[in-house]
């Protein structure tokens, strides 16, 4: 069963638990070759999963391999250019690794000669989330009270209707859009899409919705 | 008065134990096991003390059993452990043979009693013989730092590793290429529990001064069992370099486990290292010391880690849920606690760690900073709650096998 689009909205919250798939990577061949073969669920985890956890110092990076290749190998430019990719940009899991490999490809082709080997015990280690979705309890009959509801509802709620929803679940849009749209508030709901989630941390994200919702 | 889960709300925040409830009620009534080698003495005993009431409390029927084991299975079961960190060690045939001799007699006596059996651990690994017999639900805890193993140990556990429906690492370093879903949970300490909840500062001082500690100058402390991994002789050698521009003290604590039979020789020779400096206090310590533990810590100024090879060492989050800023060895676990330069510094030698320490000492608010965040980090992270949750999780995964989106209806 698959929590599908419903009116009222229904606010789902997800817990995760990391499952470890033993591959690591020592150096960037090693990292395109496991890319190729992990899970779509594993792509996910290393470019998402800094947004959920908790920093005393914005990482420098939030996609996890620009962090290994900049601070393992000193790969500056590969992993600005890692960090560059526009995640707004992909619809599904397959562009994002698609994507990842042709950066490093290029790379790879025009600078075989940096190709560095991390130090033993600074490993790229792939890991991949078992994520389990339950419903929060809240439920918004109309527009007024879902950006009512939205205001308390935890990271991880949000994380799941507009990260996991758009690109794990491959739905058009995120998942507050699309209601939205159903409801025919498309103009609201373009607002929506227009946030960048990447460039915010998951409040300052809510409170950017939850404003918008209130003009 | 028994500690009930409501009373870690307020520690573990909002929300936490609404969460806990909510992911219990889908595995209520089914019941979990968990089997391990020692009753108190290290980690995994004292994480099972809390947790088995808890998940009680839950509605899963948790139980905990310990398997049986002479001097002879422990010394060979020590060496497995020393091999699997992998620090060289000679293992014969005969101690293979007194492994698989200890694995039989438990086999016999043992009760098989969870929906989920959780085995933690190498020393009960060879129970999953039982598993054809019997079925349920087969999960390996390993604690221990795995990601370098004697290749002969490991690979005289992996059939039987391999046999089981999952296994759980501390970090993902020790994550290994085989056959069975291999999860992430990291260890986690009680904050109600006598080595962690808030103690009265007089409390502090009286525990101090029965070992003959100077409230009134630097303390250094160390709270490890008496083990060459926890690099006991390596702190002191630290301590004397910081001496030098310190009037400091230095507190060896620990004490024994049933399981851990290098740990006398080892304190021999920390005991030798200490008997010219009186400012150097070598404690072992009885069980049932946990007050006296969190007095000695409470009353550090700065608190070490030093080890070379580590599991995890939750002595790190104990210190950091105290507000003291660490210094640890860049080993296991300890890099997932002690994040460098926020809540404490990693060091890879004698020399750094008695800089850092040094530089801890000259300065109050670097003290006062790390040891804020290490708070916080454990708040996060590190508290029995989370890992409650984390192993109601591992039911779930392990009742949806292959699935990566679970919905819990």
């Amino acid at each position: 069963m698959t929590p599908d689009q419903p009116k009222p909205f229904v606010f789902f919250t997800e817990t995760r638990l990391v499952a470890l798939t033993g591959r690591k990577a020592s150096n960037i061949e090693e990292l395109l070759q496991h890319l190729g073969q992990v899970s779509g669920s594993c792509i996910f985890y290393h470019t998402h999963y800094l947004y959920l956890t908790h920093h005393f110092e914005k990482p420098r990076f939030y996609n996890e391999f620009a962090n290994w290749v900049s601070r393992a190998l000193q790969e500056e430019r590969l992993a600005e250019r890692l960090a560059g990719i526009d995640l707004l940009e992909m619809t599904s899991i397959r562009d994002l690794r698609e994507a990842i490999g042709r950066v490093i490809q290029k790379h790879l082709e025009s600078d075989r000669k940096t190709l560095r080997t991390c130090p033993a015990g600074d490993e790229f280690h792939f890991c991949e989330a078992r994520s389990f979705i339950m419903p929060t309890g809240l439920v918004a009959a109309g527009v007024p009270e879902f950006f009512d509801l939205l205001g308390n509802v935890t990271n991880d709620c949000l994380h799941f209707h507009f990260f996991e929803a758009r690109l794990r679940l491959e739905r058009p849009t995120n998942d507050f859009s699309q209601w939205l749209r159903d409801l025919g508030q498309t103009k609201l709901a373009a607002k929506i899409d227009r946030l960048n989630p990447y460039a915010m941390t998951l409040d300052e994200l809510k409170r950017e919705i939850v404003k918008l919702g209130r003009k | 008065m028994p500690i009930r889960l409501e009373d870690y709300q307020e520690v573990a925040g909002p929300g936490v134990i609404e969460e806990l409830r909510a992911l219990a009620g889908r595995v209520a009534g089914r019941s979990m096991q968990h089997i391990n080698s020692t009753p108190v003495g290290g980690g995994v005993a004292e994480i099972l003390t809390r947790l088995v009431p808890l998940l009680r409390e839950l509605g899963v029927e948790a139980t905990w059993d310990v398997i049986k084991g002479d001097q002879a299975f422990f010394g060979v079961t020590k060496a497995f452990h020393n091999a699997l960190h992998g620090k060289p060690e000679q293992v014969t045939a005969e101690m293979y043979d007194i492994f698989r001799a200890n694995t039989e007699t438990n086999l016999r006596d043992m009760n098989f009693t969870g929906d989920a059996i959780f085995v933690h651990d190498p020393q009960p690994a060879g129970l999953i013989a039982r598993k054809q017999e019997i079925g349920r639900r087969w999960v390996w805890r390993c604690h221990i730092d795995v990601s370098a193993p004697q290749p002969d140990v490991w690979e005289f556990l992996r059939p039987a590793i391999e046999q089981y429906d999952a296994a759980i690492f501390s970090m993902p370093d020790f994550a290994q290429r085989m056959p069975v879903p291999q999860f992430r949970i990291a260890p986690s300490i009680d904050p109600l529990s006598d080595k962690n909840r808030t103690l009265e500062s007089s409390y502090v001082t009286s525990v101090l001064e029965k070992y003959h500690i100077d409230p009134g100058r630097p303390v250094l402390t160390q709270i490890s069992r008496f083990d060459r991994f926890k690099d006991p002789l390596g702190v002191i050698a630290a301590y004397e370099l910081v001496k030098k521009r310190h009037r400091c003290q230095l507190v060896l604590a620990g004490g024994g486990a049933p399981d851990d039979p290098e740990g006398g020789e080892v304190l021999r020779e920390v005991q030798q290292a200490a008997e010219d400096d009186p400012d150097i206090h070598v404690l072992l310590l009885p069980p049932f010391s946990d007050l006296e533990i969190n007095a000695l810590v409470r009353g550090s100024t700065v608190v070490i880690q030093k080890s070379i090879r580590e599991g995890f060492s939750l002595t790190v989050s104990e210190a950091l849920w105290k507000k003291k800023a660490v210094v640890g060895g860049a080993a296991g676990g300890i890099k997932l606690q002690v994040i460098d330069g926020m809540t404490g510094f990693l060091v890879h030698s004698v020399e750094g760690a008695a800089t850092r320490i040094t530089q801890l000492l000259g300065d109050r608010r670097l003290r006062e900073r790390m040891g804020e965040n290490g708070y916080q980090h454990v708040r996060q992270n590190f508290l029995v709650t989370r890992h409650v949750r984390d192993y109601v999780l591992t039911m779930l995964a392990l009742e949806h096998p292959g699935e990566s989106m679970i919905y819990l209806s």
